[in-house]
């Protein structure tokens, strides 16, 4: 017996749905297994990282409240992994959001409501945009590899966060902590539903995936950013200009890093310290390939990544493992889903060994 | 500028070139081979935690080295059965490498957590490693002479033996190298395993002489430095040396922009010149290399043999 990968002549629909499903369950088992030669309870473990947050009502609205970043960013980053332009950045992008937003909020001194809110939210995007400029600029006319630069520039974004919060936006009254004064009660976004934490950024982390996936199976656009990332040869002929598609995927892929940014500071988190940065950029990496690239695919992966945050607290302190163990499972399921790709493209035949049937003829 | 303060300069230099000298020429020998690993960091991490566990087990600080380039050789092997078995994508796939290492390497070191272990310094006697002149030569950590001596060697290695024309051959042309017989597989699993073995070590620098101590995440970003500057030197070791050191001095100013009073300027200023600097560096070697200068031609592309 051996194993023989057999091209498909369409990728598999089945495969696409199914194996990021798998790579969750895949993930649940080897942690039971892991976390039980660590000499931790493993399946106590597992269960409290990936069921406590769905099974008990009051954890829903952390499970929400963290996936809407999770949810935005990686819409805008699949755009470009779809098209092969690759935005390592996205935290980078997520932190000057947030800080444009903040500063919006500080030039408007004490006038808040609707109009304040609703430019904190715009300068959040445009803040995030900008600093996909500089990478996008570099790509197309000077081929640097954009992984790098996004990359460096989310570097840079963390020293502008630690210049800004420590020296000239720095609260007055915050007994000489660096962070930002916290955001008045009229210039923080609405509360969906009273006495809970779930604000106007979940419902647009909600609705975004719709709005994306309409563009992306209906316009011009989404039809290109498809053909340029499964036949760059075919884009090129077809007429699709190359440039434009990386632009739009870096400066789209900011956009909404930088909405994420200023919902999670306007919504959230009301005042920034050098704590802000939590990694939701890259988590979103993971997001948006457990959803394979998908919009709607990205929303249900952002809840399934936000319950493994909201779990992982759990598990710190019901089986005392580390926050970062967290980050494990979502490396893990990043593995399997990137390990099943190519069941996609394949048919997995079992044969009989060439040597095996070879046998009886040798001994004719 | 007094001889003592530059003595003290060239220590502190030497100290922030090493880890990313030792990381980036792992990972030249990778890209050479065809395979882009972003997984650095990660396995820098683990080789941070690898050798720091070895060393508090065994008390043997060279027990420890080959630890961590243990734990970085077998980190970068989950990479390499995926890229190389089932054609993942190369970029994703590191990427996961580097979430994957920073929460095992933090989840390994838990237990470890308030242990120090005796800075694995210089092994020349004391009267070389601690004299105030000399020890600019000799004060150094075994791990820094590692280093230095490993560059002339990679680069002898690729260029002057056959192992190395294979290696190049395999990343300049795959199928080519296939139809003559030779392992592309085989080979790319020794190049990746290599440069996870010299990540490892690179990691180790921080957990083993910088601060002999372990915290999370502690390689703070330099993994990817360590990426950026195989692009910057072109693919070739020698210019790797100099990008290393480029970037060591740029580091250093950070630290000697505060102790300095350089204070006009944020010291987030400094703290952001490394990176920031990457950018121009990446840009200006692109101006000069205009038609993708000296990259491998199967960089990051999966290998597809026909049969």
């Amino acid at each position: 017996m051996r194993i023989k990968l057999e091209k498909r002549p369409e990728p598999s629909t089945l495969m696409a749905f199914a194996t990021p499903i798998a790579s969750v369950l895949l993930t649940m088992a080897i942690g039971v297994v892991v976390f039980d030669a660590l000499g931790i309870k493993g399946e106590k473990a597992v269960i409290d990282i990936f069921l406590t947050p769905l099974l008990s009502s009051y954890k829903w609205q952390d499970v929400a409240v963290k996936a809407a970043p999770l949810i935005i960013i990686a819409l805008g980053l699949s755009i470009g992994n779809r098209a092969q332009v690759w935005n390592i950045g996205a935290e980078g992008q997520y932190i000057i959001g947030a800080l444009a937003a903040a500063g919006v909020g500080i030039a408007a001194g004490g006038a808040g409501g609707g109009i304040i809110i609703t430019l904190m939210i715009l300068a959040g995007i445009a803040g995030g945009t900008a600093w996909a400029v500089l990478p996008a600029f570099l790509k197309t006319r000077l081929n640097v590899n954009e992984i790098l630069s996004t990359l460096m520039l989310t570097y840079v974004a963390l020293q502008v966060l630690g210049y800004l919060v420590g020296g000239p936006w720095k609260d007055p009254n915050g007994r000489n902590f660096p962070a930002t004064a916290p955001l008045h009660a009229d210039q923080t976004l609405p509360i969906l539903f009273p006495g809970t934490t779930v604000h106007l950024g979940v419902a647009i982390a909600l609705v975004l995936p719709f709005v994306f996936w309409l563009i992306m199976s209906r316009s011009v656009f989404g039809f290109q950013i498809r053909v340029v990332g499964s036949a760059p040869d075919a884009a090129r002929h077809g007429g699709f200009d190359a440039k434009q598609t990386i632009w739009l995927s870096l400066l789209i892929g900011g956009a909404m890093a930088g909405l994420a940014g200023a919902l999670e500071f306007a919504g959230a988190l009301k005042a920034i310290n050098l704590g802000f940065p939590s990694g939701y950029g890259f988590t979103a990496i993971i997001v948006s390939f457990l959803g394979r690239l998908n919009p709607i695919g990205c929303l249900i992966a952002g809840v399934v990544l936000a319950v493994t945050y909201v779990g992982g607290q759990v598990a710190q302190t019901t089986v005392h493992i580390p926050n970062s163990t967290a980050g494990i499972f979502q490396a893990m399921m990043l593995f399997f889903i990137l390990a099943s790709d190519i069941l996609i493209r394949y048919r997995v035949r079992f044969v009989g060994s060439p040597k095996a049937s070879a046998l009886p003829a040798a001994g004719e | 500028m007094s001889t003592e303060f530059i003595i003290a300069a060239i220590v502190t230099i030497v100290g922030l070139t090493t880890p990313i000298l030792l990381a980036a020429l792992g990972e030249l020998v990778v890209e050479k081979a065809g395979v882009l690993n972003l997984g650095v960091e990660g396995m820098m991490l683990m080789g941070a935690i690898c050798g720091f566990g070895a060393t508090v087990s065994t008390f043997n600080p060279w027990l420890g080295i080959l630890g961590a380039a243990a734990g970085g050789a077998l980190s970068s092997m989950l990479f390499a059965v995926l890229v190389l078995e089932l054609n993942s994508n190369q970029v994703a796939t590191g990427l996961a490498l580097t979430i994957f290492g920073t929460g095992l390497s933090s989840l390994m070191g838990l237990s470890y957590t308030g242990f120090i272990v005796p800075v694995f310094g210089s092994i020349f006697p004391a009267s070389l490693a601690s004299d105030p002149y000399l020890k600019v030569i000799f004060g150094y950590s075994p791990i820094v002479y590692f280093a230095l001596i490993m560059v002339p060697a990679v680069a002898w290695f690729l260029k002057s033996t056959r192992a190395g024309m294979i290696l190049r051959a395999v990343g300049e042309n795959d199928l080519s190298a296939h139809s003559i017989g030779y392992s592309v597989k085989g080979v790319r699993y020794a190049a990746i395993a290599f440069g996870g073995a010299m990540a490892g070590i690179g990691g180790a620098y921080f957990s083993m002489v910088i601060t002999p101590m372990w915290a999370e995440k502690m390689t703070a970003g330099r993994g990817w430095i360590a990426l950026a500057l195989v692009v910057f030197a072109g693919w070739r070791a020698g210019r790797l040396l100099v990008g290393a050191y480029f970037f060591g001095i740029l580091m250093a100013l950070e630290l000697y922009a505060k102790a300095a009073g350089f204070s006009f300027l944020p010291s987030q200023f400094w703290a952001a010149m490394p990176y920031l600097m990457t950018i121009v560096a990446l840009s200006v070697i692109s101006i000069r290399d205009r038609s993708g200068g000296n990259a491998p031609a199967c960089l990051g592309k999966p290998f597809l043999p026909s049969t």
